[in-house]
């Protein structure tokens, strides 16, 4: 029986700062965890005594890469705690937006993160060298994603253009054509990208888990959903989340870790396609089948696989969204709001999981409570259990692949470490 | 030989790296002009040593201190990359909080283990050769100074108020539309993004050296707003001052 001894410190290609330590003596683990050194930043602290208007350009410091998503969650439990209605031009400028960051997001983590492990480099940057043309589509497809935030919202990273109520500048329709043209001509650069995967080998590991998402009866839910679907404890109503998503504080970690009632459980591309396959597009579901992902899945590294799904969606979503908006014909709206006090709870599910944001205003308009819940916060409580998992099965391995086959499952989570460090008032269980 | 560039991530979001790799259409011409050699968030290639730092965040925890005198040391140039980093941006808020306090606030009794220290600046810290200001940065600014230093030229930004940009992209003055905007004091460089997007600017850039900030308040009694209320809006991305290393 053998003796490891792992300590990760940094893992690289994912966002903020994290560690896997892992002993084994006599091939028994001693310790074996994820270790979160990320600074903690106190959004929750910051956001306390600001305004209603304020509240959605803060928290979407948050994040750099989701940096929309964070907006879009915030901007609904502010518009739920004022009781203020969004148009259908609002709602689709919304998710239009929202197509672009997931559409950024999932490329920067296919492409970025993921796919040096598979090519068996340290990075994209000598694919510069030895793929050149894979390394222009990426880049080709990534500012096609950006440059749709930057129409719709004026910029990707810390969107300007999104405020309570309305757009208070309506990008014009010859721009979003335009964009529509670009996201139709990129669906060969696409199917390139299933073609390229299926000639990658991902590893085989399968554990049977929770599965969470958000749910909406009309669309396959990203910016909106109406319920909190869990494939162990069922539909959770949105403003109820504490039910689903319970906190603690661990002492090896900035971020807090999320159990349901019965364990951990798993957010993100994956948990969506598990859960809401059904309202998936034909060709989604074609390529699904073509990488030889069906649901229910239980590989948590077939997330980078899930989330090119979703991009063959969202491409063909920004495509639907303008003809419609184009449709309708594109208006300045009013963005007068009636302050008032209440309180509201907003969800959507971001690239990385189900984000919710929870504010509390006085009648003043300014921000008396708040908490907000993180996707890769739900998270790390699963990637340990998968770690516990996986490391028996691959004993017999070199230091340095055990090591790699680790590093590969934390970054198949798309974890956003400096997201998770942001949480709320602990509730101790 | 090529500059070997390092990029390094501190308090903050990680949204400024980004950036930089979200030039995506220019991002092969740079990587011809500098070898990139470590960056954490995308790249597992590590390295001992680089010429030029391109740092973002603040520094916030003992651990952040420690790291970035590291880097200083190593570092022929240090260029801080956006507000984190260069005016303490969003994390200075935390600083209107005792340590111990805003620990309780977010992590109850469990906060004690966290290292956490008022946050500052890069320049609070170690001295710094050039700060690109915003949050995030612009790309556009980002590439024209990447093309300066190549060309061995001194990078020269703006020190004139953001209104001066908003005016040549023809923008309706968002004070005629009702809202605060930071354009009469906030250095320019973005070319007035949140303006020309329909909102006012919340100053992610800082003051320009020399403020009129008389002219700006009578722009703002114009318009019926006031001081007070405009300084709220402003300390968003600018609360640091010394004040907090006491």
């Amino acid at each position: 029986m053998k003796d490891v001894k792992i300590n990760v410190h940094d893992i690289t290609r994912v966002e903020g700062h994290g560690n896997i330590v892992l002993d084994v003596q006599a091939g028994e683990i001693k310790e074996l965890k994820l270790e979160i050194s990320e600074s903690p930043r106190f959004y929750e602290a910051f956001l306390l005594g600001r305004k209603w208007y304020e509240a959605a350009h803060i928290t979407c410091r948050i994040c750099g890469i989701c940096s929309i998503g964070h907006t879009s969650a915030s901007l609904q439990a502010m518009e739920n705690a004022l009781g203020v209605e969004i148009s259908e031009q609002t709602l689709l400028l919304r998710k239009l937006a929202f197509a672009g960051e997931t559409l950024q997001s999932h490329y920067l983590h296919a492409f970025y993160l993921v796919a040096p492990d598979l090519l068996g480099v340290p990075s994209v940057l000598p694919l510069v060298k030895t793929h050149p043309d894979v390394v222009k589509m990426a880049l080709r497809l990534k500012r096609l994603a950006n440059d749709i935030c930057c129409t719709v919202a004026g910029r990707h990273i810390h969107p300007c253009a999104m405020k309570v109520k309305a757009f208070p500048k309506v990008p014009k329709a010859e721009d979003l054509l335009a964009l529509k043209q670009r996201l139709l001509d990129s669906v060969p650069d696409l199917h390139s990208t299933v073609d390229l995967l299926k000639t990658l080998q991902l590893p085989a590991f399968e554990r049977e888990m929770e599965f969470v998402a958000l749910h909406h009866p009309d669309e396959y839910a990203l910016y909106r959903g109406a319920v909190i679907r869990s494939t162990v404890n069922g539909d959770t109503p949105i403003p109820d989340y504490k039910q689903q998503v319970r906190e603690k504080v661990v002492p090896h970690s900035h971020a807090k870790h999320v159990s349901s009632a019965t364990g951990p459980y798993m957010v993100g591309a994956l948990a969506r396609f598990n859960i809401n396959y059904d309202q998936l597009r034909p060709e989604s579901k074609e390529v699904a089948e073509a990488l030889g992902l069906q649901p229910v899945c239980y590989n948590p590294y077939m997330n980078t696989i899930a989330q090119v799904v979703e991009c063959v969606e969202c491409t063909l979503d920004g495509v639907e969204f303008i003809d419609r908006l184009v449709d309708m014909g594109l208006h300045d709206e009013d963005m007068t709001v009636e302050v008032k006090a209440g309180r509201g709870v907003g969800a959507s599910d971001v690239p990385r999981g189900t984000l919710f944001h929870e504010y509390a205003v006085d009648d003043e308009g300014t921000i008396v409570d708040c908490n907000l819940i993180i996707p890769t916060g739900q998270n790390l409580n699963n990637i340990e259990h998968d770690m516990h998992a996986l490391v028996p099965q691959i004993m017999d391995k070199t230091e340095e692949e055990i090591a790699l086959h680790l590093e590969m499952l934390v970054r198949a989570y798309d974890p956003c470490i400096s997201c998770a460090t942001h949480l709320l008032k602990v509730e101790f269980v | 030989m090529k500059p070997r560039v390092a990029m390094f991530a501190f308090t903050c979001c990680e949204g400024c790296g980004l950036a930089v790799i979200e030039c995506e259409n220019e991002l092969l011409d740079v990587l011809n002009l500098i070898d990139l050699v470590e960056w954490r968030e995308g790249l597992s290639e590590k390295a001992e040593e680089y010429d030029i730092a391109l740092v973002e965040g603040s520094i916030s925890t003992h651990a952040d201190e420690k790291k970035i005198k590291e880097i200083r040391e190593k570092a022929k140039v240090l260029v801080a990359i956006g507000a984190c980093a260069t005016t303490g941006g969003l994390n200075a808020l935390k600083n209107r909080y005792g340590m111990h306090e805003v620990k309780q606030m977010v992590y109850g009794k469990a906060g004690e283990q966290f290292d956490t220290i008022p946050a500052r600046p890069l320049r609070a810290v170690v001295p710094v050769d050039l700060e690109l200001h915003g949050c995030p940065i612009d790309r556009t600014e980002f590439l024209r100074v990447v093309r300066d230093v190549a060309l061995g030229k001194t990078p020269k930004l703006p020190d004139y108020p953001l209104c001066v940009e908003c005016k040549k992209k023809e923008n309706v003055c968002v004070f005629f539309r009702g809202m605060t905007c930071m354009g009469p004091v906030v250095r320019a460089g973005c070319g007035a993004i949140c303006p020309t997007f329909g909102d006012g600017c919340e100053g992610c850039r800082g003051l320009v050296s020399n403020p009129n900030e008389n002219a700006h308040k009578e722009t703002l009694a114009e318009h019926g707003l006031t001081v007070t209320e405009v300084l709220q809006h402003f300390d968003m991305f600018n609360s640091y001052t010394e004040d907090h290393l006491a």
